[in-house]
């Protein structure tokens, strides 16, 4: 607490913070993904975690809120965490679910760009993706939009299976079986 | 200003004429920071300015963020900054009923700081104590820690001034901070 006296010269404070939720580990009760922030502390930090979720400590907390206020924290608090629970179920759901497609499209008789879409359901940014593609590939990359609405990702150059190995190498979140390669036949050869 | 979450514009390096202009500023502001002013902001180091919506800036020494400002507001120091050096600015306590509406956004009303779990300047109040004998006029900026914890919780600027919020114990404290969790904590800085 801040209570100790304040000299003159007091050395810059480090801050431990939740490795889940970002917060100062005190704070994590009010984050609403609370157990899994104790468990985090329990295992990184134990001494901090006895200090924090020991049994006096929850009883004062109680303590101090009078009975009705301690029951709407609470039902706040679960009801909080159901949310983030079910937030982060939707989102694992969806990732599962969602496809990256590599396409490689004919521009003229024998120039391709690849175009890759589907990469922000997996929380990437794809204005920074396209700008790492480019880098790499050292070509054109950017963000197109698309008439349906969204975005995709338009790379210069036949590109298709350097993108895939880059993706699966730079992006762990997206899954190797979610990403699909496919040749885009527009005109048939002849 | 940050409940939703934000996505960093353009980042660009600030002048060293706007830097010393800047430093300037952070010390006339808060005075209690001279000590640590090389310690926050070395004088040969480039700081960087990162645009957010809102026309909020924000100063960051990578990988720090150190200030914010919204147009040509009082800079007001992010919270990782006030973590580190707590006693440099004036602060206020609320109650640990008020700290779950902090951190959901709720903006700060006054009976959370003048109940008993809440501090407030206090000019009667002896030498040991810890949270300033003056009062504070509206549009001062106060950091707001909270009742049982150790860092602070948000910071704001005060809508109304310490001495009414004493008198009448209703209304809007602070709105509008930012706070543990919010847009502006979460915000990635690469």
């Amino acid at each position: 607490m801040a209570e100790s006296s304040v000299p003159t010269q007091q050395p810059a404070k480090q801050v431990l913070y939740c490795g889940i939720c970002s917060l100062p580990p005190e704070y994590c009760e009010f984050g609403g993904t609370t157990k899994k922030c104790e468990e985090w502390l329990l295992s990184n930090h134990p001494d901090i975690h006895r200090q924090l979720y020991s049994q006096e400590v929850l009883e004062a907390n109680m303590a101090a809120l009078s009975v009705e206020a301690q029951k709407r924290a609470e039902k706040d608090a679960s009801k909080k965490a159901a949310k983030a629970s079910a937030l982060e179920q939707r989102q694992a759901a969806e990732r599962a679910e969602s496809q990256v497609l590599i396409k490689r499209v004919e521009r003229s008789k024998r120039k391709y760009v690849t175009v890759v879409s589907g990469l922000e359901a997996f929380g990437l940014e794809l204005k920074k993706v396209a700008k790492d593609f480019g880098k790499k590939f050292a070509t054109g990359s950017s963000v197109t939009k698309v008439p349906g609405g969204g975005e995709e990702i338009t790379v210069q150059g036949d590109l298709s299976d350097d993108v895939f190995d880059f993706i699966t190498e730079t992006y762990p979140v997206v899954p190797e079986d979610n990403i699909d390669c496919i040749e885009d036949k527009k005109k048939k050869a002849g | 200003m940050f409940k939703k979450d934000i996505s960093a514009g353009s980042k660009t390096k600030v002048k060293s004429s706007v830097q010393r202009g800047i430093r300037a500023k952070v010390l006339e502001t808060y005075p209690l920071l001279e000590p640590y002013i090389d310690e926050i902001m070395p004088k040969k180091e480039q700081l960087d300015l990162v645009k957010l919506p809102d026309r909020v800036s924000l100063y960051t020494l990578p990988p720090q963020p150190l200030f914010y400002q919204h147009m040509d507001d009082p800079l007001l120091p992010h919270l990782t900054l006030i973590h580190r050096y707590p006693h440099c600015f004036p602060r206020i306590r609320i109650d640990r009923g008020a700290i779950r509406f902090v951190l959901s956004g709720a903006s700060l009303m006054a009976p959370g700081l003048t109940s008993p779990g809440g501090r407030l300047p206090d000019p009667s109040a002896g030498d040991d104590y810890d949270y300033g004998k003056s009062d504070l006029e509206p549009g001062s900026v106060v950091v707001v820690e909270a009742e049982g914890k150790e860092n602070a919780c948000m910071v704001g600027v005060l809508k109304m001034g310490t001495r009414e919020m004493k008198e009448k114990k209703k209304g809007v404290a602070i709105d509008q901070g930012h706070y543990l969790g919010d847009g502006l904590w979460n915000l990635g800085l690469d």
